[in-house]
C-alpha cells in the first residue's frame, strides 16, 4: 500500500513535470526546440527566432506564377486566334467607344480626336442667343476663352466647343438657374450628342441632398466642375475646377499675400476656421464636431448657427455659446495670422474658403472626404495642402503640430505659387482647364508633373516647344544641369539704321570674337543690298543672313541665348557669364523704368537715369531663346499686331512677358558709359529716338500691355552686376574684363 | 510532441527496475497521463487557431505541410469588387491609427492549402515563387506586424497573381473564409495577370468585396483611382539575366519591337514601318527553327538572324510595348531594365505606379491608332531627352521593377502615403534618380519673392575679445537705416563682455578705434583655410562652391552722375 502510494505520488509528480515541460515548451518555443532540435529538425539551417522571421523560407521549389510557355500572352493569343474569338484591336477600340459612354466616358471612348489633329487645339464658343441671360462669371469664362490663343470663330475648325448657355449654376433654387436647358441644348445644331463639348459648372443639385446632377443630359460632353466627388468624377475626362465667386477678377488677379518668408514659419494661430454650421442635412457632421478641437488659443474653430431664415427652429444647446464666440474673432485677421486653415466641406464638397486660404498663404487643411481637388489631374496637392480625413477630425491638431517647420515653409510657398499660377483669375482657371485637355489630346507632347508643379507653372511652360526640360530656362537647378554654354547672336539690320554697312560689320567682328558665340544670324531688313562678299569679315563662327524677315524662327538655334542688334558692346562675354547664373531672366545693358503717374492715372515710361529700373532694352540683351517662342506663341495676336504696326514697343512687351513669367526684374550689367552718345552718333538711329511720338507710343503700349496682363508684371531693381574688380583700385592687368572700364 | 520526447527519455530508465506485476499498472497510468497530455496539447492548439498556425509556419519549411482547409460547396462568396470604392468609403482608417512614425502595419495570413469538397485544390500552382518572395519581403520590412489586432492592412497568403491558375469561385470562397475578412475591408490582393479568355478583363475576376487590388494591367474603367494600385507585371528575366547598365546615348537601332504575340494587324503596321525606314527599325519574332536545348524565351529572330533576348533590347533607343490580350506586359520590365525607352501603345492602360511615377520622363505614350506614325513622332524628340529617358527608364527598373520585393514594398509605400498624406514621399524622392538627387538644387526658399524693406535685418557680430574693433563695427553698422536688431556673440569664455553698454548699440562711440589687424595677411591663416576647403570638399564628395565673375552694385555705381542723386552715394569710397 505504502509503495503504491509512493509510486502514485512519484507518478503524479512526474506527470505534472512533463505537463509543465509541455506547456512551457509551447510557450517558449525557441528554447524547447533548440534543445530538442538536433534530433527532430532536418539538416537545414538554424531557424530564426519567431519574432524576426514570421514568414517561413520554404525549401521546396515553387512554381513561377507565369510559366513562360504554357500561359504567356503568346499562348493566350494563339488560342484565341484559333477560336476566332480574338477581335482585331481596331474593332476592340470601336467596341469600347460604344460601351463606355455617359458615366463611364473617357477620352478614348467619348472624344473625337480627328478634328484636333487636323486643325490643332482650337476652341469654339457658341454665339449667345438674344433671349439668354448669362451670369457675370460665365461671361468672364467665355471672354477668357475668346481672348486666348485657342479661340476660333469657325466651328468647323474647332476641337472643343463651349456652350453659350450659362451652365454654371444648376441649383434649382438659385435665381441664376436657367430653365429648360435640356431643350435648349438639344436644339443646338452642333451639339452632336455632346461630343467634344466642354461644360462649365460651379453649383449643382439643391437642398437637401445636393446631388451632382446637372438637371440635363450632358451626353458625351466633358465637365469642368467645382466640388466634384471622386465617385462621379470621370478620371482623365472631367476636370475639377475650384469654386470661385462672382467677384473673382477676369484677368490678372491679386497676387498671393505672402511678402516675405519668416523663419521659423509659425504664426499666431496654428489652425483656424470660421464658418456656418449646418444643424441638419448633408455635410453637417464635420462642422458640428469642430468644437471638440477648438481650444480658443492657437486652435480657433468657430461656427455659427445663423443661416437661413428659420435657424432658430433647429437650434441646439450649443448655438448661443457658439454664436457668441464666433463674433469675437475677425475672419480676415485669423486668415492672415494662422499657419493652417481648416477647409471642411460645406453643403457641397468644395468651398470658397479653399481659394481664400491659398491666397492668404495659410496652408489649407482639407476635411472634405471624396472631393476631387481642383486640377487634381496635374497638381500634386500634397505639396501645398494637408489632406485630412473627416473621420479623423480629432487627430487633426496633433497631425498639423507634427509637421516640421521646413515642410511648413515649403507648403506655404507652394500655396502662393499655385495661387498665382492657376487660380488668381478666371482666365487662369479657364486656361488651365484648356491646357489640361490639350495635354490629353496631344499626349506625346504634354507637360510632365514637374512642369505643372514648379515655378513658373504649366501655363508658361509650353511642351510644344520641347519635351526636354533642359531646353527651358526654368529647370536647370532641379535637374542638376547647366544652360548650354553657347549663344546665337541675332543682328537686326533695319532700314534707317544702315546708311553704310560699316557699323554692322564692325559689330559682327566684335561678337564673333566671343568664346561663347555659336553662330550669328543677320536679319537684313534694309532697302540697300547686302554688302559685297569680299567686304564681309572672316569669322570663325557661321554667319547666316536672312533677308527681308522680321522674326527669327524660334526653332532655329541649338543655343542658349540671343544677343540682338545694337551698339558694339565690349563685354558680350561678361554679360553671357552673368546670364548663365540667371538663365531665366533678361540680361542686358541700357535700362528703363516704369512708374505710376497718379495725375494721369496711368503707367508712365521713363528713360531717365534713375536709381532703379524695371526693363532692359532687348536691343542689346541676352535672353533664353524659349522667350522668343513664348512671345510668338503665348501672346495674343492683338498685342503682336499692335507692336508690328507701330514698329515699336517690342522690347517692352518682351520685358512684360519675362517679368510675368519670372516675377523678377531683369538684370542690368555694366555698360560703356557713353551709350547715349553712341546712339546719337548714329545719325539715322537718332531720328527715331529723338522722335517725341516714339516716346508717347511707348507710354501707350505700356498701358495696353498692363491691361492685357491684368496687372503690372514689371518689377523694379536697384542692382547692377559688374565684373568683380570693376573700378577697383587694382592694376588693370589683374582684371579680366578690361574693356568695360576703357572708354 | 515535445512531451513524448521528454517522457521517453525518462521512461526507459525507470521501467527495467520495476516488478512485472506493477508494470501493467504503470503502463496503464502512463498511458492515461499521455492521453491527458495529448488532450491538453489539443486544447492548447484548438481555440487559438491563428497563433498556432503561425507557430506551425515557423517549424516547417515545406509548402505541403501547410494546414489543409476544406471549403464547403455552399460557403459564402464575396460580392464583386465595388467600383465606387475609395479610401474614405471602403477603407477602415481607424485601424491604422495615428502613430508618430506615420507607418502602416501589415499583417500576413499564415499559409493554408485550400481544397474544395472533393479535395481538388483551388489553384493549380498553389503558392508561387514570386508571391512567396513578395510575402517574405513584406515580412522582413518594417511594415510587418505579427499582431493581427494592430494591423492596418491584411495580406492573404492566397496567391492570386495569375488568374489563369485559379478557380475563381473557390478562391473567392477561400477569401471569405479568412478569419478577419470582414467584407474585404483593409485587405490587399496582389494580381499581375488578370482576366481570362476570350475577352480578358482588366482586373481580377475573383469577387473580393471591398478589398484593395494591386493589379497589373488595369484599364481606366476598372481602376479605382486613389484606391487600387497599378503594379507592373513582374518579368522573371529580371532575376535570371544580369544586364549591366549601359550609359545613355545613341544606339544601333532606333525602334525595336521584340514582342512575340502581336496581333496580325499590329504586326502588319510594324512591317510597313520597317519597309519605310529600313535599318533603323528592327522587328523581331520568336524563332521557328531553334536547335534543341536553347531556351526559346531567350532568343528572338528576324528572318534567319538570331538575337539574344533581352540583351538585344540594349541595342535600341526605343522599344515598342504594344498591348496584347492583356494591357499589362511583362516586357515593359525587360525594356526598362535594358535602359531602352518604352513606347507604350495600350489605350486606357493605367501605367504601373502612375500615382507616384512621372512616366513622361521615362516613356513615350502613343495612342494605338497612331502606330503608323511612331517613327515621325519619336524622331521629333530631342536626343538629350532620349538620353534622359533612357537613364530614367533604367532607374525606374532599379527602384521599382527589379524584384517582387521592390514591387511589393512600393505598393505598400503608396498606400502608406495615402493614409498619411502629410508625410508622403515627395515627387522628387519618387522620381529623381540618385544622380539627379545629388546634383540638383532645391532651394528651401523657392518662391521668387522680393521681400520688402520694412522688417529690416538682424546683424550678428561674432567676437572673441577685441573690444575696440567690436565697438567700431557696432558703430558703423548701427548707422544703417534698415538695421532692426544687432546681436553680439561673445565667444570668449574666460572673459565677460563689457558691462551694460552692449544693450544699446546706438550709444557707442569709439574715437580711439584703430584699424582692424590684417588677419588675411597672415600666411598660416591662408594655409589653414585652404586645408579647410579641401577637407570640406572631400566630405561633400564634390566641390559645392560655384565661381561667378559678377558683383552686385547699385545701378549708378561709379557712374558719372551727381552723387547726391544716387540712392547709395559714395558707396565705393569706404
Amino acid at each position: 500500500m505504502q509503495a503504491k502510494k509512493r509510486y502514485l505520488a512519484l507518478l503524479s509528480a512526474a506527470a505534472s513535470l512533463v505537463l509543465l515541460f509541455c506547456l512551457g515548451g509551447v510557450q517558449v518555443p525557441a528554447t524547447s526546440s533548440s534543445r530538442g532540435g538536433g534530433g527532430g529538425g532536418g539538416p537545414g539551417r538554424r531557424r530564426h527566432p519567431a519574432a524576426e522571421r514570421p514568414w517561413p523560407r520554404f525549401s521546396d521549389p515553387l512554381p513561377s506564377f507565369a510559366p513562360p510557355e504554357s500561359h504567356s500572352d503568346a499562348a493566350a493569343e494563339e488560342e484565341a486566334e484559333e477560336r476566332g474569338a480574338h477581335s482585331s484591336p481596331r474593332l476592340k477600340r470601336d467596341v469600347n467607344s460604344s460601351v463606355y459612354r455617359a458615366r463611364r466616358c473617357r477620352m478614348e471612348s467619348c472624344f473625337d480626336f480627328s478634328a484636333c489633329e487636323r486643325n490643332g487645339f482650337k476652341v469654339y464658343v457658341y454665339p449667345q442667343q438674344k433671349g439668354d441671360k448669362i451670369s457675370e462669371s460665365y461671361a468672364n469664362i467665355l471672354s477668357a476663352i475668346e481672348g486666348s490663343r485657342f479661340y476660333t470663330s469657325d466651328p468647323g475648325q474647332a476641337c472643343l466647343l463651349v456652350l453659350g448657355l450659362d451652365t454654371l449654376d444648376r441649383d434649382q433654387l438659385s435665381p441664376q438657374y436657367v430653365h429648360n436647358l435640356k431643350g435648349k441644348v438639344q436644339g443646338q445644331p452642333l451639339w452632336n450628342g455632346g461630343r467634344n463639348h466642354l461644360i462649365f459648372n460651379l453649383y449643382s443639385g439643391t437642398w437637401p441632398d445636393y446631388t451632382e446632377d446637372l438637371g440635363f443630359d450632358i451626353g458625351l460632353a466633358m465637365l469642368a466642375k467645382a466640388s466634384v466627388g471622386a465617385e462621379n468624377f470621370r478620371p482623365g475626362f472631367d476636370v475639377s475646377i475650384p469654386l470661385f465667386s462672382k467677384e473673382h477678377p477676369r484677368a490678372g488677379g491679386e497676387r498671393g499675400s505672402l511678402r516675405s518668408n519668416t523663419i521659423p514659419p509659425f504664426r499666431k494661430y496654428v489652425l483656424v476656421f470660421k464658418g456656418k454650421r449646418y444643424l441638419t442635412g448633408i455635410g453637417s457632421d464635420t462642422r458640428n464636431a469642430l468644437y471638440h478641437v477648438h481650444n480658443a488659443e492657437d486652435v480657433v474653430l468657430l461656427t455659427t448657427c445663423k443661416h437661413g431664415k428659420d435657424w432658430q427652429k433647429h437650434k441646439d444647446a450649443r448655438c448661443d455659446r457658439d454664436n457668441a464666440e464666433y463674433d469675437k474673432y475677425d475672419y480676415r485677421e485669423m486668415l492672415h495670422n494662422s499657419t493652417f486653415c481648416l477647409v471642411p466641406r460645406g453643403r457641397r464638397l468644395g468651398s470658397f474658403r479653399f481659394l481664400e486660404a491659398l491666397q492668404a498663404a495659410c496652408v489649407p487643411v482639407m476635411l472634405s472626404n471624396g472631393w476631387e481637388l481642383p486640377f487634381s489631374e496635374v497638381i500634386n496637392w500634397n505639396t501645398a495642402a494637408v489632406i485630412g480625413d473627416e473621420r479623423l477630425l480629432l487627430q487633426i491638431p496633433s497631425t498639423v503640430r507634427s509637421i516640421h517647420q521646413d515642410k511648413i515653409l515649403a507648403l506655404r510657398q507652394q500655396t502662393q505659387f499655385l495661387w498665382e499660377a492657376y487660380f488668381s483669375s478666371v482666365e487662369k482657371i479657364v486656361l488651365t482647364t484648356l491646357e489640361i485637355i490639350q495635354d490629353r489630346v496631344f499626349q506625346h507632347t504634354s507637360r510632365s508633373s514637374l512642369m505643372w508643379n514648379s515655378h513658373p507653372g504649366g501655363l508658361f511652360a509650353m511642351p510644344q516647344y520641347s519635351v526636354y526640360l533642359g531646353d527651358f530656362p526654368f529647370y536647370y537647378a532641379q535637374l542638376g544641369v547647366k544652360p548650354y554654354p553657347k549663344f546665337t547672336a541675332v543682328i537686326h539690320a533695319v532700314t534707317p539704321l544702315v546708311s553704310q554697312s560699316q557699323p554692322i560689320l564692325k559689330l559682327l567682328t566684335a561678337v564673333a570674337k566671343s568664346h561663347h558665340c555659336a553662330q550669328i544670324i543677320i536679319l537684313w531688313n534694309c532697302d540697300k543690298p547686302l554688302p559685297a562678299k569680299h567686304r564681309w569679315p572672316a569669322t570663325s563662327v557661321p554667319v547666316i543672313v536672312i533677308e527681308g524677315e522680321n522674326k527669327v524662327s524660334s526653332h532655329c538655334c541649338e543655343t542658349g541665348g540671343f544677343f540682338l542688334e545694337s551698339p558694339v558692346p565690349r563685354s558680350v562675354d561678361f554679360a553671357f557669364t552673368v546670364w548663365q547664373s540667371f538663365p531665366e531672366r533678361i540680361v542686358g545693358y541700357p535700362a528703363r523704368s516704369h512708374f505710376w503717374d497718379s495725375n494721369k492715372e496711368r503707367w508712365g515710361y521713363t528713360s531717365k537715369w534713375t536709381n532703379d529700373y524695371s526693363m532692359v532694352l532687348t536691343g542689346a540683351a541676352i535672353y533664353h531663346r524659349y522667350y522668343h517662342y513664348l512671345y510668338t506663341n503665348y501672346l495674343p495676336a492683338s498685342l503682336k499686331n499692335m507692336v508690328d504696326q507701330l514698329a515699336n514697343c517690342e522690347d517692352i512687351l518682351m520685358n512684360f512677358l519675362v517679368s510675368a513669367v519670372t516675377k523678377l526684374p531683369p538684370i542690368k550689367v555694366t555698360q560703356k558709359k557713353q551709350y547715349k552718345e553712341t546712339m546719337m552718333g548714329q545719325s539715322s538711329r537718332a531720328s527715331r529716338w529723338a522722335d517725341p511720338d516714339h516716346f508717347a507710343q511707348r507710354q501707350t503700349c505700356m498701358n495696353k500691355f498692363a491691361s492685357w496682363f491684368g496687372t503690372m508684371p514689371l518689377v523694379h531693381s536697384q542692382m547692377r552686376l559688374d565684373p568683380v574688380l570693376f573700378k577697383d583700385q587694382v592694376s588693370i592687368l589683374r582684371k579680366k574684363y578690361r574693356d568695360i572700364e576703357r572708354l | 510532441m515535445c512531451a513524448s520526447v521528454k517522457y521517453g527519455s525518462r521512461g526507459p530508465a525507470l521501467i527495467p527496475r520495476m516488478k512485472t506485476k506493477h508494470r501493467v499498472y504503470y503502463i496503464a497510468l502512463f498511458s492515461v497521463v499521455l492521453l491527458g497530455l495529448i488532450a491538453t496539447g489539443a486544447f492548447q492548439f484548438w481555440p487559438h487557431s491563428i497563433e498556432s498556425a503561425a507557430e506551425w509556419s515557423v517549424d516547417r519549411r515545406s509548402v505541403h505541410d501547410a494546414p489543409l482547409v476544406r471549403l464547403p460547396a455552399n460557403s459564402p462568396i464575396p460580392e464583386r469588387g465595388d467600383l465606387s470604392c475609395r479610401m474614405h468609403t471602403c477603407f477602415n482608417v481607424y485601424s491604422c491609427g495615428y502613430n508618430p512614425k506615420n507607418r502602416i502595419k501589415v499583417y500576413i495570413y499564415p499559409l493554408q492549402r485550400y481544397v474544395d469538397e472533393l479535395g481538388t485544390p483551388i489553384s493549380s500552382t498553389g503558392l508561387s515563387r514570386e508571391y512567396n518572395e513578395l510575402l517574405s519581403a513584406i515580412s522582413d520590412s518594417d511594415f510587418y506586424t505579427d499582431d493581427v489586432s494592430r494591423a492596418c492592412l491584411l495580406v492573404p497568403s492566397i496567391d492570386v497573381l495569375n488568374q489563369n491558375s485559379l478557380r475563381v469561385r473557390e478562391t473567392a470562397q477561400a477569401l471569405a473564409m479568412l478569419p478577419r475578412w470582414d467584407r474585404g475591408t483593409n485587405h490587399l490582393l496582389f494580381n499581375m495577370l488578370p482576366g481570362g479568355p476570350p475577352d480578358y478583363n482588366t482586373a481580377l475576376d475573383v469577387p473580393r468585396d471591398k478589398a484593395l487590388l494591386a493589379g497589373g494591367g488595369f484599364s481606366t474603367w476598372t481602376y479605382r483611382q486613389g484606391y487600387d494600385v497599378s503594379i507592373p507585371v513582374y518579368s522573371p528575366l529580371s532575376a535570371e539575366v544580369d544586364l549591366p547598365e549601359r550609359p545613355p546615348g545613341p544606339r544601333r537601332y532606333f525602334i525595336l519591337s521584340s514582342q512575340t504575340a502581336l496581333h496580325r494587324e499590329y504586326r502588319g503596321e510594324l512591317e510597313r514601318l520597317k519597309e519605310e525606314n529600313g535599318e533603323a527599325v528592327l522587328l523581331l519574332d520568336k524563332c521557328s527553327n531553334l536547335s534543341q536545348g536553347a531556351v526559346s524565351s531567350r532568343k528572338r529572330c528576324y528572318k534567319s538572324q538570331v538575337f539574344d533576348y533581352p540583351q538585344i533590347l540594349q541595342e535600341s533607343s526605343f522599344c515598342v510595348v504594344l498591348r496584347g490580350a492583356r494591357l499589362g506586359q511583362a516586357i515593359l520590365s525587360d525594356v526598362l531594365q535594358a535602359g531602352c525607352v518604352p513606347v507604350i501603345l495600350a489605350d486606357s492602360y493605367i501605367l504601373p505606379f502612375s500615382e507616384v511615377l512621372d512616366w513622361k520622363r521615362a516613356s513615350v505614350v502613343i495612342p494605338e491608332d497612331k502606330l503608323p506614325e511612331i517613327y515621325t513622332i519619336l524622331k521629333g524628340i530631342p536626343h538629350r531627352q532620349v538620353e534622359e529617358m533612357q537613364r530614367q527608364a533604367r532607374w525606374f527598373w532599379d527602384a521599382y521593377f527589379r524584384s517582387m520585393k521592390a514591387i511589393g514594398l512600393t505598393t505598400l509605400q503608396i498606400i502608406n502615403d495615402r493614409i498619411y498624406p502629410y508625410a508622403a514621399r515627395s515627387y522628387e524622392q519618387w522620381n529623381n534618380p540618385p544622380v539627379v538627387q545629388w546634383s540638383s538644387v532645391n532651394s528651401p526658399l523657392f518662391l521668387p519673392l522680393i521681400p520688402p524693406r520694412s522688417p529690416g535685418f538682424t546683424a550678428v557680430v561674432l567676437t572673441y575679445d577685441r573690444v575696440e574693433s567690436l565697438f567700431r563695427v557696432i558703430t558703423e553698422i548701427s548707422k544703417v537705416p534698415s538695421l532692426a536688431k544687432l546681436l553680439v556673440v561673445w565667444n570668449n569664455q574666460n572673459k565677460s563682455p563689457p558691462e551694460g553698454e552692449s544693450r544699446s548699440s546706438s550709444k557707442f562711440k569709439c574715437p580711439e578705434c584703430t584699424a582692424i589687424d590684417g588677419l588675411s595677411l597672415d600666411q598660416t591663416h591662408m594655409v589653414e583655410r585652404s586645408e579647410c576647403i579641401n577637407k570640406f570638399a572631400s566630405v561633400f564628395g564634390t566641390m559645392p562652391l560655384k565661381v561667378v565673375e559678377h558683383r552686385a552694385d547699385p545701378v549708378l555705381y561709379k557712374d558719372d552722375f551727381p552723387e547726391k542723386l544716387k540712392s547709395f552715394p559714395n558707396i565705393g569710397s569706404l
